[in-house]
């Protein structure tokens, strides 16, 4: 086994034990630190896949910013421990067969399909990383304009968060 | 070297977990966290295939996808705040003016 796949598998397993506690924990407070860990884990693959720029943005923007505005709403709420509650007979015998056969059926078509097969044999990291100095010349050249396009986005956010969480006088 | 399909099946396994989380969770910050591993789990999708592929626009969408992300997380915040302040409550169940 070498290196690289060895370093694929414990940010994997990290990854999915990240999401299940995610899923398991009661405290909002600990699922929003499993999802630090999933987007930590997810860093390092990017890594492995030689995307150091997206690698750095995942750990300052996701990892960092994000996840910071989450817990510091956590706190500021003092959420709890959910309650859980039985879910409804409908969802348990007709939802999660349905589940099962959607998955069956993707399944089912990827492996007999030819984008699968392309998908199965294709093998990353088998050229030098893709630079950060291309992917800059991507961004400010043939996506100039969603790059603006989303700094006005980001505007509006602000301005939107602001105006919702302002206390009415 | 790690196969492509390794990284997709990671990622179809975290965005499952993602789908359950969002579907099984009660708290409304908890969805929202829920949301944000399903945009995890496709990023990653991106990456593998860009590297697969040699195409730099996956990595550019996955650049998006987090810019959007963040501007997501933000007003979804907010509304969360203004839905425990008139509420005081952060269950979705009990979040049901509009159900029927």
């Amino acid at each position: 086994m070498t290196i690289p796949l060895l370093l694929f598998f414990i940010c994997a397993i990290l990854a999915v034990v990240g999401a299940v506690s995610l899923i398991l924990a009661r405290e909002p407070i600990h699922s929003a630190l499993s999802l630090i860990l999933v987007m930590i884990a997810l860093a390092v693959l990017y890594l492995l896949l030689g995307a150091e720029f997206i690698a750095a943005v995942q750990i300052i923007v996701y990892a960092g910013a994000v996840m910071v505005l989450f817990v510091f709403v956590i706190m500021l709420l003092n959420a709890g421990a959910e309650e859980r509650t039985n879910w409804s007979r409908i969802a348990l015998w007709v939802g999660v067969p349905l589940g099962f056969f959607l998955l069956l059926e993707c399944a089912h078509w990827l492996y007999g399909s030819p984008a699968g097969a392309a998908i199965g044999t294709g093998s990353a990291a088998a050229t030098p990383g893709i630079s950060t100095a291309a992917l800059s010349e991507q961004l400010f050249t043939n996506y100039l304009f969603p790059f603006e396009a989303t700094s006005i986005l980001i505007l509006i956010a602000i301005l939107g968060a602001m105006v919702l969480a302002r206390r009415d006088e | 070297m790690v196969p492509v399909s390794y990284y997709l099946v990671l990622s179809a396994v975290l965005f499952g977990l993602g789908v359950v989380a969002f579907i099984f969770k009660r708290n409304v910050i908890t969805i929202f966290m829920s949301i944000e591993l399903m945009l995890n789990a496709v990023n990653l999708a991106f990456v593998a295939f860009a590297r697969a592929w040699h195409q730099l626009d996956g990595l550019v969408f996955v650049f998006f996808v987090i810019v959007v992300a963040a501007a997501e997380a933000a007003v979804g915040l907010a509304i969360v705040i203004t839905i425990a302040h008139n509420r005081r409550t952060l269950n979705v169940e009990e979040v049901n003016l509009l159900k029927f």
